[in-house]
């Protein structure tokens, strides 16, 4: 178990910033999900933290022993990679056992680990495969597995579900939940470019945003109260309505952001109204797209029971408690509508 | 594996499936047919000739008036009035026999020293650092220069009267007099294979890094994590999953010194220290005007590398399986 201190923590790759001034705590014991676009600095993140990569300036504790200086191996991790990184020529065993030879345990102690380890994930009866005798979800788990037998102090996955199909890529992450929970003595940083995945899994988020820290907080959190334009458009799916220019101006505010279950039908008090111009039944739910003349058309969550058909005019309100107004720099607005003299409106009108 | 997979298929399909293999084996053979052409042409005409020659009598002079004499060139024996046997070819000749063991000597220890040294070279040019690309260009310098040229090149640089290399080893006091390292029986030998590692390890590197290179970094990662040490990172991560590559560099350098001519013939003219078979057999069909008798040395030539591959290969599958069980 070890809590994890960033402290300003940047990397530069020649002259390009890759990660910026990072500070973050992650608790003893929590999963941390570093979740992000594609190239915002997510895997140079996590290997910072392992020590693949030196850390140009700033300072990484683990329980507050300095980090910086220490190679991968001293620092008590394991990691899950995306692509495996099994050895191709050893079989299941030897790939769980490999690592561990080293580390003073006998023979017995060993096996005993790989046995544990390999029941745990059930690929027991996998043991003398070889990893292009598996599938890919079972290659996986050994990864998991190779990283569970050095019962490290630190957990780290770089986007260890991207390579799966999307049926096996919901069992594995129950699967990791799983192991979290019964692994409690592990800190465990999780990487994906999948919030659907960061929210499921994570006690808390990092939301990564061109090496920047955007927000860190707990997955409501983050979708209740997003601190900026990006994650609200980032976290949610379907993603946030987002309204700009008048469909703003009414609510003082450069942006306007909506989630689809906070708009409901009332034809008598309808804000906005317009032709449907798309339907998507799921099912459980009932998504609609509206053209109100915006942008982009709005979508609407209605419940399975609700039934509205393409090119009905459907007038729509907002509740009101769920509005996320943004300024001009995508920061979120706190103050209740009209309770200040709006400086947004100044400046958009100037 | 693929066996198993096959029996379970249902009987049915079996019929659609090999008229679809006939196709696909007919279309095959329609891409190869003209390559087969030339290289018959080229390669297995010439070779059968030779053996043809072998068992005939033919000379220089009138290569098409030979006379069929059967083992003659390989072995005979006539046994005197006296009762002693006298055994005659080439099978019984000691000149050939230490050109044999001149060949087998050469081709041993320069693919192994070459192999280590290319394998040493590869893993530092596999490592990133400045200018990685020009010193592999570098490197492959001594390769491309033509073996004639490099054979003289080494010669002059060899010479005992003029050369550089005696001349820099008297000024470090190595040794006390100019050696005459081509000339000299006892260091000929030691010259061609000094010549013949300069000349060959970049090739045998090169074919050892395209290997390296077919090895996913990442696991070289998850070792580092591991904590495992370097050493056994090599022997138990990196020699396993190059060995294929280098078994393939290892069968190519063997094939070439084994047949191993021009460099012998330039830098070491004559020398019974350093002679091969390529050498012995072009003496008996060119200069001793022995043409079936030098066609017999080139057909044991073919037969000792026929036979030395088809072991390699099959010790090499050995290895492989073995390698699978746990
Ligand atoms: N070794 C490297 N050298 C130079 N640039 C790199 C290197 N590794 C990553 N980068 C750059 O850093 C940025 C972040 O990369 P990465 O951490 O892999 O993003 P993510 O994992 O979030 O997709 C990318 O723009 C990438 O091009
Ligand atoms: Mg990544």
């Amino acid at each position: 178990m070890a809590q994890i201190q960033l402290a300003n923590i940047s990397k530069h790759f020649g002259k390009t910033e890759v990660i910026r001034e990072v500070n973050l705590n992650i608790k003893a014991g929590e999963l941390m999900v570093f979740v992000g676009p594609s190239g915002s600095g997510k895997s140079t993140l996590l290997r910072l933290i392992c020590g693949l990569e030196e850390i140009s300036s700033g300072e990484l504790t683990f329980d507050g022993e300095s980090m910086n200086n220490k190679v991968p191996s001293e620092r008590g991790i394991s990691m899950v990679f995306q692509s495996y990184a099994l050895y191709p020529h050893m079989d299941v065993y030897k790939n769980m056992a490999f690592g561990l030879k080293l580390a003073k345990s006998s023979p017995e102690d060993i096996r005993e680990r790989v046995m544990n380890a390999a029941k745990m994930l059930q690929i027991d009866h996998l043991l003398d495969r070889l990893p292009k005798q598996l599938s890919g979800g079972q290659r996986q788990r050994v990864a998991i597995g190779r990283a569970i037998v050095r019962n490290p102090r630190v957990f780290l996955f770089d986007e260890p579900l991207s390579n799966l199909d999307a049926s096996l890529r919901v069992a594995t992450r129950l699967e990791i939940a799983k192991i979290h929970h019964e692994m409690k003595s592990a800190t465990m940083i999780y990487v994906t470019h999948d919030q659907v995945e960061a929210m499921t899994l994570a006690d808390r988020i990092c939301v990564l945003n061109n090496g920047e820290v955007e927000q860190v907080g707990t997955p409501e959190e983050l979708y209740h109260s997003p601190n900026s334009l990006f994650v609200a458009k980032f976290i949610g799916s379907p993603a946030m309505n987002l309204l700009e220019g008048d469909f703003a101006k009414d609510y003082q505010c450069q942006t306007l952001g909506i989630r689809p279950e906070h708009l409901v039908i009332d034809p008598n008090e309808a804000t906005w109204q317009g032709a449907v111009i798309h339907t998507e039944n799921l099912g459980s739910d009932l998504y609609i797209y509206l053209d109100i003349g915006s942008d982009s058309p709005l979508l609407v969550r209605l419940s399975d029971q609700q039934k509205v058909s393409k090119g009905e005019i459907v007038g729509v309100r907002p509740k009101w408690d769920h509005l996320h107004r943004f300024d001009q720099h995508g920061k979120p607005i706190s103050a209740p509508i009209g309770a200040e003299p709006s400086t947004v409106l100044e400046t958009q009108s100037a | 594996m693929d066996t198993s997979l096959s029996l379970s298929k249902p009987n049915t399909k079996l019929k659609s499936v090999s008229s679809l293999r006939q196709q696909k084996l007919r279309a095959a053979m329609w891409f190869l047919a003209p390559m087969v052409t030339v290289l018959f042409c080229v390669a297995g005409w010439p070779l059968l000739r030779s053996i043809y020659f072998s068992f005939t009598d033919t000379s220089l002079t009138d290569l098409y008036g030979g006379q069929w004499v059967g083992f003659k060139n390989y072995l005979t024996w006539t046994t005197l009035s006296s009762g002693r046997t006298i055994f005659s070819g080439t099978l019984a000749d000691p000149t050939w026999w230490n050109a044999v063991w001149n060949t087998i000597k050469f081709s041993v220890v320069s693919v192994s020293i070459e192999t280590i040294l290319g394998l040493m070279v590869a893993l530092v040019l596999n490592q990133e650092f400045k200018g990685r690309g020009l010193v592999r260009a570098a490197i492959l310098i001594p390769w491309a220069i033509p073996t004639i040229v490099s054979a003289k090149m080494w010669g002059w640089m060899l010479n005992d009267q003029f050369g550089i290399i005696n001349h820099m080893l008297m000024a470090l006091g190595l040794i006390d007099s100019n050696v005459a390292w081509t000339s000299n029986i006892d260091t000929a030998m030691f010259s061609v294979l000094v010549v013949d590692v300069w000349k060959t390890t970049p090739f045998m590197a090169l074919l050892c890094l395209a290997g390296l290179q077919m090895i996913p970094r990442d696991i070289y990662e998850a070792a580092k994590i591991d904590g495992i040490h370097p050493v056994r990172v090599f022997f138990h991560v990196t020699l396993p999953l190059v060995r294929p590559a280098l078994m393939v560099a290892v069968i190519f350098r063997m094939l070439d010194a084994l047949r191993v001519f021009d460099l012998i013939y330039i830098l070491t003219p004559n020398s019974k220290a350093t002679k091969t078979m390529s050498v012995v057999s072009r003496e008996n069909l060119i200069e001793f005007d022995k043409f079936a008798y030098g066609s017999a040395q080139s057909t044991l030539l073919f037969a000792i590398i026929a036979i030395f591959v088809c072991l390699y290969i099959w010790l090499g599958k050995l290895n492989l399986n073995g390698d699978t069980q746990r």
